[in-house]
Parts: C-alpha cells; sequence; structure tokens
C-alpha cells in the first residue's frame, strides 16, 4: 500500500477526501485527464499544473508499443519521462486491446494480438502488464480484467467476472513495486447485480489499496448504468477510493460523485475540443457554428480560465478545425471545467452544501426543468432532493 | 512608433531602437518580427508566449489577409482591434498583406484593382479599399501599404507596372489611413535596379517596407538589389523587410541596412522536427572534432525525428534558458514526433524562437562592437567550413 485516502467531510454518500499518492496529495472527487502518448494533447505540464491538475493517465497499450516501457524504465520512469511532478495512473492495457483490436483474442493465458505497429503476434498476460506497468512508475497501476462490453450478453459475462478475479492474484503476484505504485483491481461483471456482486466481494477479499468499477461507459442505457455505480459503491469500503472508469460527462460525474464513487477518467473534453465543442454549465456550446462568427462573448462568462477571460466566441470560431491553436485553446478551456467541477464537487462536500451545488448544476443544465429520469432515480437513492429543478 | 539608430558598425548596418505605444519597453533593432496565424504564434500559446524572452519577442506580425473568413471588420472593431482580440495587449503588431509561411503574393493574377495572393482560403485578390477596412478595424502598431510584388526574373515591363501599382496604392491607402499606427510605404522593383531606385525615391514615409525579396534572386544578385533600395532611403527611417529568412539571409539584409525582419524559417524547422543548435557564443573555436550523425543534423540544427535521440535525455542546446531546454529532453521530443503529437510542435516553436532571437541579439552585439562585417564572415565561413569537412571526412 503506497496510499493514504482520508475522508474530510461526506453528504450520504457522497464523500470528499485527500488522497495522497506517493507524488502528489490530491483531493477526491477528481477528475483525471487522458495523456494517451506520454502527453495531454496540445498541453504543457505547466499549464496543466496551473489548471490544477492532480493526476493524469496513461495509455500501457500506446506506451509500450511506443517508445516502450524498457526505454521508460531506463530514462527513470513516466513522470521524469514527461517531466510531471504530480500524480500518474497507467491503466492495464485491456481496454484498448478490446476496443482496438478486432482479432484480439482473449483466452485464460492472456489476450494475443498482432502488434499494428509492426503485426508481430503479441501476447498481453496479467504479468507482462504489470511487469510493464512496473517499469512505466505510475502511482496507481490497474491489474488486469477480462473487459466485456455492457451490450453483450450470456456467459461470456460470468466468465469474463471470474478470469477478472483470477488475473488479479496473478497480478498481485507479479507486482515488484508494492511499496510504491498501488494496484487497484476492477469490478466486472456487465449489467447483472449478481455477478457484479461476487466480484465485489471478491476484490474486496484481496484487501487492495483502492477499486475500479469497470465495464461501464461502453453503451449501455443510463439507467443500468447509475444503479451498477451505485450497486458497487454501496458495497466497496468506505475507506479506500472507487475509480469509474472511462466516466465522462460532467453530468455523469455529479451522478456518480453524489453515489459515493471518487475518481474519473475520459477522453472527452479534450477530444471533443478537438472537433470544436466547449463544455459550458448550459452542456456545450459547438465554435464551429455558424452562429459564432461574430459572437463576441466569451465561451463561458462565469469560467476564469485564461481562454474564457482573454477570448472570444467569435475569435475561437475562426480557429477552430483550421489551426492548431484552436484545438489548444478549447483543450485547456474544457479541462480547466472539469478540474472546476472537481474542485466544486470536492469543496462543496467539505463545506456542507452539496444538495445545493447539484442543484444549481442541474438548473444551469436543464434549465426547463427537464432532468432526464435516471438522474432524479439516481439522485433519489443518493438521498438528494432535486425536487425544486425538475417541473415533472 | 519612435524609431532611432543608435550606432553604426562599419558599412551599412545599424543598430537602433524602435518604441511602440503597446509596448512598456523600447525594442532593439535589427529584431526579428515573430510570425503568427491570425494573430497568436502558431504553435506557442499566449502564456507560453511570455516565457521567451522580452522584450525580444514582443513585436508580432500577421497579414489581415489571415482573417479573410474570420470575425467581420465590424467584429474586430467593436472587440476593440487585434491586440483586445488576440489578448496580447502589451505585444506590438505589424501588418503586412504577405506572410511568407501561407500568404504569397501571386503576380500573375494581381490587376490593377487589386493585389491577389494564394491563401488557405484560396486565391484571393485584395483592393486597398478592402485592405484599408481590415487595418483600421485591426488597429496594428505599424502596418505596410499593398504593394504589388513581382519575382526577380519579371521583365521589366512587369517591373514598371509593379512599381507604378505600388506607388498608385500608396496614395490609396494613405488617403484611408486610420489615426495612430505607423505607416510603412511598400518598396517594390523586382530585379531592375533602376526601378528599384525609383520606387524608393518616390516614396517618403514614417518607414519603408521592402517587398520583393525572398521570391526567387539569388543570393549573389541580392546584395545589390538592397543596396538599390537602402542607398536611396532617408537614414533616420526604419526599414522592414519580408522574405529573408535564412540566418545568411539575414546577414545580407542587415548589411544593406534593413532594421526589421520576418522569417519563415522558424516555422519550416518546427513542423520539420527540426531543432537549432548552432553556436551564438560569438567568442567559440571552430571545432573539427564536433561528431556529426548522419541523419541531418549540421552544426546549424538537429533532426529531433532520428533514432539516435530515443535515449538522448540531455536538452536540446546544453546552456539554452528557454521553456523547452529547462523541461523537456530530446528523447522525449523525439517520442512526441515519433507518434504526432502536437506538442512536439510547440515546444519546437519556443525553442527555435528562443534560438532565432539570441542570433538577433548576437547580431546587434557586433554591430555595437562595431564588427559586423567580420562577424557576417565568420558565421557564413564557420557554416560553410563544416559542409567542406563532412565532403573531406566521407
Amino acid at each position: 500500500m503506497a496510499l493514504r485516502f482520508e475522508v474530510l467531510g461526506r453528504f450520504n454518500r457522497a464523500r470528499a477526501a485527500q488522497l495522497t499518492l506517493p507524488h502528489f496529495a490530491c483531493q477526491t472527487p477528481l477528475f483525471m485527464p487522458v495523456g494517451t502518448q506520454g502527453t495531454i494533447k496540445g498541453l504543457t505540464t505547466d499549464q496543466l499544473e496551473e489548471i490544477g491538475c492532480q493526476i493524469i493517465l496513461g495509455n500501457t497499450y500506446h506506451l509500450a508499443l511506443r517508445p516502450t516501457s524498457e526505454l521508460i524504465d531506463e530514462l527513470g520512469g513516466l513522470h521524469k519521462f514527461m517531466n510531471w511532478p504530480r500524480a500518474l495512473l497507467t491503466d492495464s492495457g485491456g481496454f484498448q486491446m478490446v476496443s482496438l483490436l478486432h482479432l484480439a483474442d482473449i483466452t485464460e493465458k492472456g489476450v494475443t494480438f498482432q502488434s499494428p505497429v509492426d503485426g508481430k503476434p503479441m501476447l498481453l498476460t496479467p504479468e507482462e502488464s504489470i511487469q510493464i506497468q512496473n517499469r512505466i512508475g505510475a502511482d496507481i497501476i490497474m491489474a488486469l480484467d477480462d473487459v466485456v462490453r455492457t451490450t453483450i450478453t450470456g456467459p461470456r459475462i460470468e466468465e469474463a467476472m471470474y478470469r477478472t478475479l483470477r488475473w488479479v492474484d496473478r497480478c498481485i503476484a507479479a507486482h515488484k513495486r508494492p511499496h510504491e505504485q498501488n494496484l487497484f483491481g476492477i469490478v466486472q461483471g456487465g449489467l447483472d447485480p449478481v455477478l457484479r456482486d461476487i466480484c465485489v466481494r471478491g476484490l474486496v477479499d484481496r484487501n487492495l489499496p483502492g477499486y475500479a468499477i469497470g465495464g461501464l461507459a461502453g453503451g449501455e442505457d443510463k439507467d443500468s448504468f447509475w444503479r451498477v455505480v451505485a450497486q458497487c459503491t454501496a458495497a466497496l469500503p468506505e475507506d479506500k477510493p472507487r475509480y469509474v472508469m472511462g466516466v465522462g460527462y460532467p453530468l455523469d460525474i455529479v451522478v456518480c460523485s453524489a453515489l459515493g464513487a471518487d475518481m474519473y477518467d475520459c477522453v472527452y473534453p479534450t477530444r471533443t475540443a478537438r472537433f470544436g465543442t466547449a463544455l459550458v454549465p448550459e452542456g456545450v456550446l459547438k465554435l464551429k457554428h455558424n452562429a459564432m462568427v461574430n459572437d463576441t462573448r466569451p465561451i463561458d462568462p462565469t469560467c476564469a480560465c485564461m481562454v474564457c477571460k482573454n477570448y472570444t466566441r467569435a475569435y475561437i470560431h475562426c480557429l477552430v478545425t483550421k489551426d492548431a491553436m484552436g484545438s489548444q485553446l478549447l483543450s485547456y478551456h474544457n479541462l480547466y471545467y472539469m478540474l472546476q467541477l472537481s474542485r466544486n464537487l470536492h469543496s462543496s462536500i467539505v463545506e456542507g452544501r452539496f444538495p445545493e451545488f447539484v442543484c444549481d448544476f442541474l438548473q444551469k443544465m436543464f434549465p426547463k426543468g427537464d432532468v432526464p429520469e435516471w438522474v432524479c432515480n439516481a439522485m433519489d437513492v443518493a438521498g438528494i432532493d432535486i425536487s425544486s429543478c425538475c417541473s415533472s | 512608433m519612435k524609431f532611432a539608430v543608435k550606432a553604426l558598425s562599419s558599412g551599412k548596418a545599424r543598430a537602433g531602437v524602435v518604441h511602440l505605444g503597446s509596448c512598456p519597453s523600447s525594442i532593439e533593432t535589427p529584431c526579428l518580427l515573430l510570425s503568427t496565424r491570425k494573430g497568436l504564434p502558431i504553435f506557442i500559446s499566449p502564456d507560453l508566449l511570455s516565457s521567451l524572452p522580452s522584450p525580444d519577442s514582443n513585436l508580432l506580425q500577421f497579414s489581415p489577409l489571415h482573417f479573410s473568413e474570420g470575425p467581420s471588420p465590424k467584429t474586430i472593431s467593436s472587440i476593440g482591434g487585434l491586440h483586445q482580440m488576440v489578448g496580447l495587449h502589451e505585444y506590438g503588431f505589424a501588418a503586412v498583406a504577405r506572410d511568407s509561411i501561407q500568404c504569397l503574393p501571386e503576380c500573375g493574377s494581381t490587376n490593377k484593382t487589386g493585389a491577389s495572393f494564394e491563401t488557405p482560403c484560396g486565391r484571393r485578390l485584395i483592393k486597398p479599399v478592402e485592405y484599408m477596412e481590415m487595418i483600421t478595424s485591426m488597429k496594428p502598431n505599424l502596418w505596410a501599404t499593398l504593394a504589388d510584388e513581382v519575382p526577380a526574373w519579371a521583365n521589366n515591363k512587369r517591373n514598371k507596372t509593379s512599381v507604378d501599382r505600388t506607388v498608385k496604392w500608396l496614395d490609396e491607402c494613405i488617403a484611408r489611413s486610420p489615426a495612430g499606427g505607423a505607416v510603412f510605404g511598400s518598396i517594390v522593383g523586382g530585379s531592375n535596379i533602376e526601378e528599384r531606385k525609383r520606387c524608393a525615391q518616390e516614396i517618403i514615409y514614417a518607414g519603408y517596407w521592402i517587398g520583393g525579396f525572398g521570391l526567387g534572386e539569388s543570393m549573389e544578385e541580392r546584395p545589390s538589389l538592397l543596396n538599390a533600395v537602402t542607398d536611396n532611403l532617408p537614414k533616420d527611417w526604419p526599414r522592414m523587410i519580408c522574405g529573408l529568412g535564412l540566418p545568411e539571409e539575414v546577414l545580407q539584409g542587415v548589411a544593406a541596412g534593413v532594421d526589421l525582419f520576418d522569417s519563415a524559417y522558424i516555422y519550416h524547422l518546427t513542423i520539420g522536427g527540426f531543432a537549432l543548435t548552432f553556436p551564438l557564443d560569438r567568442t567559440e573555436k571552430i571545432d573539427y572534432n564536433y561528431q556529426l550523425s548522419d541523419q541531418g543534423s549540421d552544426r546549424t540544427k538537429i533532426n529531433l525525428r532520428a533514432t539516435v535521440y530515443r535515449k538522448d535525455a540531455t536538452p536540446i542546446v546544453e546552456d539554452c534558458c528557454c521553456y523547452t531546454c529547462q523541461n523537456h529532453t530530446k528523447a522525449y521530443i523525439n517520442h512526441l514526433l515519433n507518434v504526432h503529437e502536437m506538442l512536439a510542435q510547440i515546444l519546437l516553436e519556443i525553442h527555435n524562437t528562443h534560438h532565432y532571437l539570441g542570433f538577433f541579439r548576437s547580431i546587434r552585439e557586433a554591430i555595437k562592437e562595431g564588427c559586423f562585417e567580420q562577424f557576417q564572415k565568420k558565421f557564413v565561413q564557420s557554416r560553410r567550413e563544416h559542409l567542406a569537412a563532412d565532403v573531406v571526412s566521407v
């Protein structure tokens, strides 16, 4: 165990905490930008510190291909390689395998696939995944899990859940740096509450430093999504961090935080920036739209970031999708927005005004009171009264 | 805008000082105008711009044509002008129709009504009226009048036409000149020395923009063409030029008495994955023991895509104090280039700009010490000697 998790405030299931990792003391709930290939697209480490980024996620699959984990190790680890002084988390490589490679074949041994760089056959085992992550040196590493899409049904889901538990033991055995890197287990089980329950209990038995809820954020309906999160957060230990992988949209993060989750990651804010879309309290703002051509307002008048303080929608409009600077400025704003959301979640819980924050958030996003039913149901379970935001 | 010559080296090179309203400090000349796209550097975001040496890096160049498909002049005016729009209040902006990277003069399509350019939005014909509408809304610190530029091989008739049009458009631009903003009269004339002289004599204004260079004239013919212009310009007014980007070309411009330069060099280096490494220390001896890698490296620059840098954990230039060299290694940039990450260009543009600004500083120091001619000779010679050493060693 190489972390400390201290809850500083609560509201029902929601909690605000300090997560102390080897490289940085973080405040949760928190959002982790995704730095796929050892960089957040278009931003420097200075800028990331400036906007308050605490943890960055690196993709093991991509880094193992280029520049390779051996090279990163030789140069002193990923922190040193990219010059990021704060915390890092690496995923196991499993998700990319499934999402990127149609020819991936999953067996008890591991995942076999064809390297996209040179076509060589490769095998990613739990042991290999942990070895690669040990070399990369992130503060948090993820166990290799058997991921299945939530849109799949049948015995495959059960098989994947049990295999995930068997693989986590192999990951634990292979982990050479437990005092510097925290191995998180990932709860699988599809949308089946029985399977999820078995997986949670199995992982909790292994007494890991932290737990992730995996296999979601892949196209399942929102009603199923929140129910799985709610079930898992209720069953996972109070005193350890809970990470919902691949989430996501600001609304999803608020709901999951209300249900007791602490950590999130998603490519959405930076990816959508590169397509000219900004995140704002009302939802999204499409800066490519012709309506923006002469709009002299800032992207978000309530945002304190460098982009909103200096630039108009009209100017950003003429940059987006045409100039690299457009992507950079929008990525900067979108990440600032997500990190500010994290800060707001943390402080509103600590300061005892979480329900007010949630209502304010929902009112801005749904000014007509048309809050989606799944959100209302989830908030009900979370014990947060949002009747003032709902018209029905 | 205020300009004064402070020192002369024997010959025509001069060191001066420019003071612009929006910049808090004066800027020494000869100086480099940083290239921008729509008012911001191509890769360096505004918050990183301040990490470059100041006030050297405070002069930026743009072309009004960058905005041909952007916010209307009316919108730009309502925002308050270019400085406001791009959030660079303490920087100086120079507006020139031509930008050596992406708005290139297309003299075949230029006609009596306006100048034609190849731009990212296609071929554009811009008339003096339209040009001045943009200048008025953007409020740059200084701007060049619209010119009809022709390359060195244009015939005499075409040359003469370009001078006639440029002088006519000068009058039309000045007639619509906004209050504030220094006017640089444009001087053209192709490779015809007589036409250049005629143009230079006809135009008398607050500063001069020298056009028609960097369009195909040779290194050998350039000095006489430059001198034909600068010999006929009043000494106390600043001279700006476009198209002399490479170090040797800049030195030719300085030798002829030019004060302000744009350059596409940094951009092309950056997108090619190159980083400048040539020594800025003027007292350094030529080092023949320098090991050359065989992948496009010379004493001037290195190509960070080369596999030789995969594990190189040193900065691009050992004692460079730019953001890139202070924070990152060649190995990291090599990786970023390999995986096509935008951060590579950001870091390279920062370093290359920093380094090139250092080159301009060396030029100014040499002029002030009265030894510019030696500096120019030694610089050019050392580059050629390395090439000669290469040939011998192969």
